[in-house]
């Protein structure tokens, strides 16, 4: 019992250690990543003993400022919602890692250890719920400010949600249809089985189309670019109009866990999470022949390395998107939301229980 | 009336479907990303250095090259012995629309100069970097080519440059010691009279 406790918590550790440094990380790719695109330099100027790290310690500069400047509350606000906010925010998009699986099993004697901190058999329903709390931290903190820009802001980030968050449960469907599961690791074990002996049967196989919807409505859920109106700093400043100091960072962080959220989401669903190619528990399986006998822990260490891979590309994406696309005006990205997401997200829902009854195996 | 017709064209089908064009979008950004990520990698280890990564230039470390006309600092110019080529006709101090040059002539021992500056002020908080006083000197000994950009000071008395700053472009506000031999009404000696000509016994009446 205290055995299995321990582990836990050290697999908690592990993610929280993970997710949390990538978050931090997230700071300067999108300084260096940004500065690249528009044929800039980026930060370059917080020498530590004289070295620069190409400007990667801007972030522990940013760090130690936000946490010694000066905590305002602004007069008239709400002070408990106004404290509350930031840590809602930040609360549940760490909770929702809790749920995604990033290894496969680890034996270790006559020990299985499940590479995921809570083995919930809905965890895709427990990872929505989380992702939908999350709007609960914008609307407070828009509400508790007392703020015309920041309630504004917040009215915004509410209705953004809960439009795209239609159109995201809906893809999902199409995926729990054809894996037959909500659990998010029999969703990834599934995906290790091959179509017509070569084509690992990933998400973006068989369910291209509510990739596409989950990707994009994942988007406006993070309420990064080209969905920020939330923010829309050009606009109005957003929910976070008065915040100071690390209050403010903790928004900063939260937009960059939920970044990391959706890009892990989108490598379980859609990308067989933890699966490598024709690496089955034994051994590499090409289908050309070759056999390639591996190590239970070598093969777990290639599915956590796979999964960290492919969860990067796709944070390396998302970033690369921020940047190319610019922000949707409020009418556009509403009728995008109810008028081309939704609709598609149904037809695709429809299509694939057609499919599933016609050609489906076993089912 | 005359009336102009704005025909703004249609979205194509393909336009507007958002994909297609988000990812012509991304390949114009991926294109510069990846491109300057290979030459920053290659300026790292000395290669391709002739092809810039960044259109940044890194002041104050770098500079930025300055046309040849370029209006920067004052400089008075010097003869071999290092006396100024002022000869105080005071063409300057008149032709100057902003009036922030101030010229006190004396009388130059070397009867072919005529005269000499004892002093000679700009108030850089004044000038408006026309370069009239370097159109009009008749000697050459006025110029705007020291290449000096970063003019900032905390007070309007450091605006003031006088004799040592214009002869020296090296020198800033302020002078620790002055190193000038002929006779001036020195700054760093509280407006004293200081320094001589050399080999003559000719002192400045004043």
């Amino acid at each position: 019992m205290m055995v299995d406790l321990m582990i836990k918590l050290v697999l908690a550790g592990i993610v929280l250690f993970a997710v949390l440094n990538l978050a931090g990380f997230h700071t300067w790719v999108e300084r260096k990543q940004s500065a690249l695109i528009q044929d800039r330099i980026g930060a370059n100027r917080a020498p530590i003993l004289g070295f620069r790290a190409l400007g990667m310690f801007h972030g522990m500069a940013d760090v130690l400022k936000m946490f010694t400047k000066e905590d305002i509350v602004p007069k008239g606000a709400d002070r408990t919602l106004h404290m509350l906010a930031p840590f809602l925010s930040v609360f549940f998009a760490l909770v929702t890692f809790a749920a995604i699986p990033f290894g496969d099993r680890l034996v270790i004697g006559d020990r299985v250890i499940e590479l995921q901190v809570a083995k919930i058999d809905a965890a895709l329903l427990y990872i929505f719920a989380m992702l939908s709390l999350g709007v609960y931290g914008v609307i407070l903190a828009g509400f508790a400010s007392r703020n015309n820009y920041a309630i504004l802001g917040g009215l915004r980030a509410t209705a953004q949600m809960i439009s795209y968050e239609i159109a995201l449960g809906i893809a999902i469907i199409g995926v729990i249809m054809v894996y037959g599961t909500m659990d998010l690791s029999e969703i990834v074990r599934s995906q290790g089985q091959l179509i017509g002996g070569w084509l690992p049967r990933w998400g973006i196989v068989v369910q291209p189309v509510a990739f596409v919807i989950f990707v994009t409505a994942a988007l406006a859920e993070t309420k990064r670019l080209p969905f920020d109106l939330p923010e829309g700093e050009s606009e109005i400043i957003g929910y976070f109009v008065e915040y100071s100091g690390m209050k403010f960072g903790m928004f900063f962080l939260t937009d960059f866990l939920e970044t990391i959220v959706v890009a892990s989401l989108v490598t379980t669903l859609f990308f067989g999470g933890w699966q490598v190619p024709y690496l089955t528990p034994d051994g590499f399986h090409f289908p050309w022949g070759w056999e390639i006998p591996v190590a239970n822990w070598l093969y777990v260490l290639f599915g956590v390395a796979s999964f960290s891979i492919k969860g990067l590309i796709f944070c390396f994406l998302f970033m690369q998107l921020r940047w190319t696309v610019p922000r949707f005006r409020y009418d556009q990205l509403m009728s995008l939301g109810w008028k081309g997401l939704f609709p598609v997200a149904v037809l695709n829902v429809i299509v694939t229980a057609i499919v599933l009854v016609f050609f489906g195996e076993a089912s | 009336m005359a009336v102009k017709v704005v025909r703004r064209p249609e979205l194509t089908f393909w336009e507007k479907l958002y994909l297609p064009q988000i990812f012509c979008g991304m390949k114009i950004t991926s294109r510069h990303f990846f491109k300057n990520l290979f030459l920053h990698i290659a300026h790292l280890f000395g290669r391709l250095q002739h092809i810039p990564a960044a259109a940044t230039i890194q002041y104050p470390e770098e500079l930025r090259p300055l046309m040849s006309r370029y209006r920067s600092r004052h400089r008075l110019t010097r003869r071999d012995d290092g006396s100024p080529r002022c000869v105080g006709c005071m063409l300057c101090e008149t032709v100057c629309p902003a009036r922030c040059i101030t010229i006190v002539p004396d009388e130059h021992p070397d009867p072919d100069v005529e005269k000499f500056p004892v002093r000679f002020d700009i108030d850089l908080g004044m000038c408006v970097y026309c370069g009239y006083c370097v159109e009009v000197c008749p000697e050459d000994a006025i110029r705007m080519d020291t290449g000096i950009l970063d003019l900032a000071a905390y007070s309007r008395e450091a605006m003031q440059l006088d004799i040592h700053e214009l002869l020296d472009p090296e020198l800033r506000k302020p002078v620790a010691a002055c190193d000038l031999e002929f006779p001036h009404q020195c700054s760093v000696h509280g407006g004293e009279m200081k320094g001589g000509w050399e080999g003559t016994a000719v002192t400045p009446s004043s």
